[in-house]
């Protein structure tokens, strides 16, 4: 009973130390969608990437992040990998790297579109799901569009030929203490692109899908080992267990 | 002739006799070893000191292989910590062991110390092994600190920048001490190098040092156990205490089991959730060190945060500071705090197991709102379990004086 009660106890010290994790992980953005997206769609992942290196590399790197490791997890042939992935690499070993120079980027757009490799780690796959489809027209910005997640951005939006271009609702709210509340109803649609709203939204999910895997690309094989980590332990428990008891059985 | 070489050439009595002849081997295993005597009432807390130790074997081999690999520059350092995340064979399982590591680190060593605060281990004779224990985590905080300025992401960079500047606060010395510290006019490549050089040379050479001196106290006065009791009282026969079991086959073989069981949590955080969402490794340590964009919310890993909500709940800076250190350093004076008759919470009264349990929750909801941002309810909070906290140690000797206690048995309390 004692060793019993010794492995509840461990494990109960364990969800207390998740515990707060679980707290923390529930806050965010109130009006953010969950991006949903699916890390084993090997599918998904693919249309990711080919959205990833079509609309996003002209401008932002993933400079931690080889072609080669992309093709062997995406299932991709050397050949398949050079035709349709790498648009300005030669060899697969070879990171990614805008083809737009750095410089010259925060030169034109005051800075330098950041390099992707961890975006997602960093920032949450709701938050780069939520900023791809929170463009809005606003007349303001130089770009012609401001964003409703990251407000003042400097990136003109990118997909406008597919997503089309709208216009964000806001209400403003006076306070009895003077001051001015505005609240985000949301969007409407001012202009259609090539794609309905629901094939953007699954455009966007599959492009966050693949920056999250790039942000952790052994995040699949280290689960997969976990598992057998773990199921050796149990089998060194039970025979360290037996050792144990055997060791102490003449303690009185 | 003959005689001569006999005792020259051939060695008599094997292998160990040889050894012992110029080593004390065998006197010393014994001593420390097969004839170490602890109570055979050792319950679930008294693992966390043989954890801290496989933690501290973790951290030093994963240290070595990642410093095959890292370059304590700023310009490189954020790059080659992805290098071996993603190039580096093995690399991810050796940087998140690391990691993990040091926030296990101090899981199991706030453990090992409330261990202490239970059962009274650092009540005489064992002052001097709490008190090597306190320099222990001070170090490890050290340690820890100059190790998160490594990885130069945003969180490493402005954390720093928080907590080296509190030095500023003190008055005279303050800002030489932070140039100092920094090397530099601000936190730079200089900076880092040499956090580098503390956290991969002085500091741990200083925590096993002091790891082995911790150990080399205990074993002269002998381990505490959940009674409280003194073991070495009642002897039988041979000498060797009637309640003690030997250290070796006896609490190694229980201590393996823990140790495995603790591998298993270990190992699930490793595997399935190396960031704890965000408590081991913070979220905005993804992005690297801007100088120029400061993060909406500095706050440092979870371990420090409990003295963090102290530092935040003063409006002053110095007094801040002041009382920053204090929180840290108090606990360094417990065994002249407590004046209880007793050691073990068993035998001890309603008042100390009172303060007890509102210490535990002040400690762990100072801890919470270190995390969370210094407005409004939050700094209030602080203020309150701040003094909560300072109370439990200032009221001591007088609560600890009055409370009632419990006679305490002869023997141990063991129910095989």
């Amino acid at each position: 009973m004692g060793k019993f009660k010794k492995i509840v106890t461990l494990l109960a010290l364990g969800v207390c130390f998740s515990a707060p994790v679980a707290i923390a992980s529930g806050g965010g953005g109130s009006n953010m969608e969950k991006a949903d997206i699916d890390p084993g769609n090997i599918s998904s992942l693919q249309r990711g990437a080919r959205n990833f290196m079509n609309y996003c590399s002209g401008c932002h790197s993933a400079q931690y992040v080889r072609y080669k490791t992309i093709g062997k997890y995406l299932g991709l042939s050397e050949e398949q990998l050079i035709d349709n992935l790498m648009f300005n690499a030669d060899k697969t070993f070879e990171t990614i790297q805008a083809s737009m120079p750095s410089a010259d980027a925060a030169r034109w757009y005051g800075v330098a579109p950041p390099d992707m490799s961890l975006m997602v780690r960093a920032k949450g796959a709701d938050h780069v799901y939520n900023f791809l489809k929170g463009f809005y027209v606003s007349e303001d910005s130089p770009t012609g569009v401001n964003n409703q997640v990251l407000s003042g951005t400097s990136m003109p939006h990118v997909l406008w030929e597919l997503q089309g271009y709208q216009v964000a609702n806001f209400s403003t709210h006076n306070n009895e203490d003077g001051s001015v509340t505005t609240t985000f109803d949301g969007f409407e649609a001012l202009m259609a692109g090539s794609m309905d709203a629901e094939d953007y939204d699954d455009f966007v999910r599959d492009t966050v899908n693949f920056l999250a895997y790039i942000s952790e690309p052994i995040r699949s094989d280290r689960r997969k080992l976990g598992v057998w980590v773990l199921m050796f332990l149990i089998f060194f428990y039970i025979l360290a267990s037996m050792l144990k008891k055997q060791i102490w059985k003449d303690v009185k | 002739m003959a005689r001569i070489e006999a005792e020259v050439g051939k060695p008599q009595g094997g292998f160990m006799k040889w050894i012992d002849d110029r080593f004390p081997m065998t006197s010393t295993l014994k001593y420390h070893v097969t004839e170490y005597y602890a109570s055979k009432n050792f319950n679930l807390w008294y693992v966390f000191g043989v954890l801290a130790f496989v933690v501290l074997a973790i951290q030093l081999l994963t240290g070595i292989f990642l410093t095959m690999n890292y370059k304590p520059a700023a310009a490189d350092a954020f790059a080659s910590v992805e290098y071996i995340m993603r190039d580096v064979e093995w690399g991810w399982l050796i940087r998140y062991m690391h990691s993990t590591g040091a926030s296990f680190f101090f899981i199991v060593v706030y453990l090992h110390m409330y261990r202490a605060m239970l059962y009274g281990s650092y009540k005489k004779p064992r002052e001097l092994i709490w008190l090597i224990g306190m320099l222990i985590f001070l170090v490890l905080m050290a340690e820890a600190f100059a190790g998160y300025l490594l990885p130069w992401g945003q969180m490493s960079y402005w954390g720093a920048q928080v907590i080296i500047s509190l030095f500023g606060a003190i008055p005279w010395v303050g800002d030489a001490l932070v140039e100092i510290i920094r090397g530099d006019y601000s936190i730079s490549d200089i900076t880092l190098n040499r956090f580098f050089a503390l956290h991969v040379i002085l500091l741990p050479l200083a925590l096993i040092g002091l790891v082995f001196v911790h150990i080399v106290a205990l074993h002269e006065v002998g381990s505490n156990n959940p009674d409280g009791i003194d073991i070495k009282k009642n002897k039988d026969a041979s000498g060797k205490p009637v309640d003690g079991v030997a250290f070796h086959p006896y609490h190694t073989s229980k201590d393996l089991v823990a140790i495995i069981i603790f591998l298993m949590i270990f190992s699930a955080v490793v595997f399935f959730a190396p960031d704890m969402g965000g408590y081991f490794l913070e979220h905005a340590n993804f992005e690297p060190a801007n100088l120029t964009a400061t993060p909406e919310h500095i706050a440092p890993v979870w371990y420090f945060t409990p003295f963090y909500a102290i530092l935040r709940a003063v409006p002053d800076k110095l007094w801040g500071f002041i009382l920053f250190v204090t929180a840290v350093l108090l606990p360094v004076f417990l065994p002249w705090l407590d004046r209880s008759r007793v050691r073990s919470i068993r035998y001890r009264g309603w008042i100390y197991k009172s303060a007890l349990a509102i210490f535990t929750v002040t400690f762990v909801v100072l801890g919470w709102l270190g995390t969370m941002p210094a407005d409004g309810l939050y700094v209030l909070m602080a203020r309150i379990f701040s003094v909560v906290y300072f109370a439990f140690f200032l009221l001591m000797p007088y609560y600890t004086a009055i409370d009632k206690t419990k006679p305490v048995p002869d023997r141990v309390v063991y129910h095989g």
